[in-house]
This record gives C-alpha cells, structure tokens and sequence, in this order.
C-alpha cells in the first residue's frame, strides 16, 4: 500500500519545538513535525489556527514574528500561494521564468506550462487568463524550479468548485510525476482527504490529529471508506455532522 | 400532429412578442475617435480664421493667422527665430534632462532604503512647498543670470513631480510581489529590475507627464524675465516694439513644442504599459 517507502528515508522537513507568537498570543507552540521526503501531506485548521503561520516559518517568510525552535527544509522549495501573485506586466512565460534565466530555463518554462495544460498561452498577459487558469500558471511557476519541498496556500481556496475539482487532479498528477514532499495548507476536508496520504490537524497550536489516509489513488468524494477518516477528522476540528 | 405544428408555429412569435434584450447602458466613454485631439485646437484655429477675414478683430491686438504665419516665415528666414527656437529647446532640454534623472534617482533610493527615506522624502516635500520660480532671485544672486541658474530652475519644476508620482508609486508596490519575489530566490538588483521598476512606470509617467509641461511652464517665465534671447526673448522685446503677431509666433511654437512632447510621452507610455486595460484604451 506504500509504494514509494524507498523515498520516505530521509526528512524532508524537521520541525523541533516551533513556538511562533504574534505580541502575547502564542499562534503555534512548540510543534515537533518531521516530514519524510516525497510525502503528500494536508495541514488543517479552523482559520486562525495558525496553520498560514505554519506554512509560512518553514518558507522562511516569517521576517518579523518571534519564535524558536528547529526548523529545517530542503534548499529548493516553492511556494503556491491562494491568488495566482502572477505579475501584470510580465507575460505567462516571463512569469513561470521570474528569477531563471537562460534558454535551458525557457524550455523548462514552456515544458512547464504545457504540463499544467496552457500550452500556446506562452505569451499572453496574466489579465488575460481566468482564475483557474491563472493558478494552472503558478503552479507551472512553482514546477519549474524542480522543488523538493511544495508548500500551498489554500491554492484553490479563491477558484469555483468545478474548477477546483480539476486543479485537484491536476496538482495529484503532477505529483506522481515529479514527487517533491507537498505541505498543502487547507480549511476544506474533503480536498485534504482526497489529495493527501496523511493529514494533519492543527489546533490552539500544536498538531492535534495525525492520521495517515491509505486509499489507494486516483480517490473519488463518495469513497463510503473515506467517510470515516472525514469524520474523524471533523471529530477532531470540533465539528460534528447531525444528519445522522 | 396538432402538437408539433403548434410549437413549430410557436418559436416566430414568440421572438417577435418578447421584448429583445437591451444592451446596458455603457459607462466607459467608447471607442476612441481618431485625431480627436486635434478637433478642438482646429476648431479654435478656423474661428479665428473666421473672424479676422470678417474684420471682426483688432488687427493691433490680435492679428490674423496668416499675418502671424508671414510674420514666422519671416523671422525663420532672417535666423532670428531658428537661432531663438534652439535656445530654449537647449535650455528646456537640459533642464528636463537633469530633472529627470534627479527625480528617478531620489525616488529610487527614497523607496528602496529606510535611510534614504529618511534623508529625502521630508527634504523634497519641503521643497515642493517652496514655489520654485521664488528661488529665481537667490538663483541668480548664486548662479549668475547665465544659463546655469535657467537650467537649474527648470531643473526643480520637472525633478519635484517625477519624485513625488514615482515615490508614491514604489511604496505602493503590492507587498504580495515582494514575498513572491523572496519565495522566487530574487536578488536585490533583479528584484529591482523585475518587480520594483515595472511596478512603478504608472506612476513615473504620471510624474513624467506633469515634468514635460513643467519644463515649458518654466522656461516662458525664465525667458520672459531674465533673459537676452530664446523665444521668450523674442516676444518680450515684441511686446516693446508693439508686435502682437510676433508674440502670437511665439507662444504658438511654445504651444506645438508642449503638444509634440506630451504626445510623445503617451506614446513611449502607451508602448511600454501596453499590459494595462484601462478606460483609455
């Protein structure tokens, strides 16, 4: 049932006593977390539960937030963020590019995007895509740098939900292709329990639920199997279903 | 049977019964008519026109466009006016030149550093409260009445709103683009290159619009007070010597230099923020 053990040797990410606070209000508080290399893993939270803040520290991108504790993370990693962040001024192309250069990065770029389904939109301008396509984009930004470590943002928090259901499969595909870890960072349980193979849930601060999803992939919503890690998962945001 | 020759039936009239669906009202102004520019400019031309052949005007206030027209082709052929023209374009030029480099070169280094912030932006903004063409006594008491203090004036009228538009633009910079560009593994200089400078052209070119005009306010007022040639020369002695139709050249090579150059920031503009939609496109 796990058939990439060989990969799962090596920590991607190691996290020891992670404390980070805003003034006096500890957001997390001393989260120990280790994730192997090549692992699809979903982070939920109510909001506020300081899982952004978690996605976050380990981009590195937490410059004026107090904090301590170990954190390590492997050198290349990208980050996909909920709007698309793509530059108006910059061309699709140009943005998958920003920060190569080179021709060997432009066929990268072009490869890219052609995997994310946008081939031939090289050269249009960003306010030209939909919103679906815009985030088919960023990712083909984020694929490109060839990263060990994926870190998401509630990526298809701002899409419609056909759209959505398509950016799922197609973030899964490219991870069977190109197998970095994944940290993807969602309120929505059902996009957790369908993309991921374990899934973590943060509460006041410290990872309150780890549970490990073993279905075997591509995953359909009505799976009655994976009713019970949804409640389970529920169960442990606080959340309990009355239709029953 | 009946049924379906009924619905074949239905569908005709139907489309006639209904109303059809009106368009909305549109509130963009429309589509760009061309040389719309020029309609009121003409306009204002054939009036005149118009008027002088009526005999409606005083010839000694405001000749007739053809008269100026003798009056131009005349100075143009004794060198005065050649000679003139390239005067204040050297004066205006180098002093737009300075400005704008100035203006660039304070709006970069204000937005970018806190230092640089500190020294500059309240030292600009107190010299944006002092107008400019009041510093021309103390210029001249420092410079002399040559061209340096000319140049120096112009200078300040275009640097002041090249700062002000491009400063504004470059700590308007969404802050989403400087994480991305840190996620990206941007250096310094490419994040400059790439996310700052874009990010604020819109707003230089506002700056660089207001600057163009400036150059010109300027160089009228200098040439007008404090000067011994160039167009402003021209038509202070015409004014002496009673000679309106020179006057009128002068200011109409003014007004086509300040047409010639604006058109020609829009278009550099239009090129170069050619990625924007906006309600002039």
């Amino acid at each position: 049932m796990a058939p990439h053990t060989q990969q799962l040797t090596r920590p991607a990410v190691r996290l020891r006593e992670l404390t980070r606070s805003f003034d006096t209000r500890t957001v997390l508080d001393g989260i120990d977390l280790d994730i192997p290399a090549g692992q699809f893993v979903a982070l939920l939270g109510h909001s506020g539960s300081g899982k952004s803040t978690l996605l976050r520290a380990v981009a590195g991108l937490d410059h004026e937030v107090a904090g301590s504790g170990q954190l390590t993370a492997p050198e290349r990693v990208s980050v996909v963020f909920q709007d698309s962040r793509l530059l108006p001024w910059r061309r699709v192309l140009d943005n998958v590019l920003l920060g190569l250069d080179g021709k060997e990065a432009a066929r990268k770029g072009r490869a890219a995007l052609a995997e994310v389904g946008l081939e031939g939109r090289e050269r249009a301008w960003p306010s030209e895509l939909s919103g679906g396509e815009a985030q088919r984009a960023a990712l083909a930004r984020s694929l490109v740098r060839e990263p060990e470590l994926l870190l998401a943002d509630e990526p298809f928090g701002a899409l419609d939900a056909l759209t959505r259901i398509k950016m799922h499969s197609l973030l899964r595909e490219l991870w069977e292709h190109h197998r970095p870890s994944v940290l993807l960072v969602t309120h929505d349980v059902d996009e957790a329990i369908v993309l991921a193979d374990r899934v973590l849930v943060l509460e006041r601060g410290r990872i309150g639920l780890d549970l490990t999803i073993d279905r075997p992939h591509p995953r359909s919503y009505r799976d009655p199997l994976l009713g019970e890690y949804r409640e389970r998962l529920l169960a442990a945001l606080g959340v309990t279903e009355d239709h029953q | 049977m009946t049924a379906v020759t009924t619905t074949a039936a239905v569908p005709v009239t139907v489309a006639e019964e209904r109303p059809q669906v009106r368009r909305r009202r549109r509130l963009s102004p429309g589509r760009r008519l061309p040389a719309t520019r020029l309609a009121g400019p003409l306009l204002l031309l054939a009036l005149w026109a118009a008027a002088s052949a009526a005999g409606r005007l005083d010839t000694g206030a405001i000749p007739a466009p053809w008269t100026v027209l003798e009056s131009g082709v005349h100075l143009w052929t004794d060198g005065t006016l050649s000679n003139d023209i390239l005067t204040s374009l050297q004066r205006a030029g180098s002093g737009f030149a300075i400005g704008l480099t100035a203006g660039v070169v304070l709006a970069l280094a204000s937005g970018l550093s806190r230092t640089g912030e500190a020294l500059i932006d309240g030292t600009v903004q107190l010299n944006r409260a002092i107008p400019t063409l009041g510093l021309i006594p103390l210029f001249i008491l420092w410079l002399g009445i040559g061209e340096t203090f000319k140049i120096a004036i112009i200078a300040i009228v275009v640097y002041i709103p090249i700062y002000l538009n491009t400063h504004a633009a470059l700590s308007g910079i969404d802050h989403r683009f400087v994480e991305l560009a840190e996620v990206q593994g941007l250096s310094k200089f490419q994040f400059i290159r790439q996310i700052v400078i874009p990010g604020a052209l819109p707003g230089f070119f506002v700056g660089l619009r207001l600057g163009v005009t400036g150059s010109w306010l300027g160089l009228v007022v200098l040439e007008q007070i404090n000067a011994t040639s160039g167009l402003g020369y021209m038509m202070f002695q015409a004014q002496n010597y009673g000679q309106s139709d020179v006057i009128l050249v002068g200011l109409l090579i003014y007004g086509v230099f300040g047409l010639i150059s604006d058109s020609a920031v829009r278009l550099v503009e239009r090129r170069v923020l050619s990625w924007r939609r906006t309600l002039s496109s």
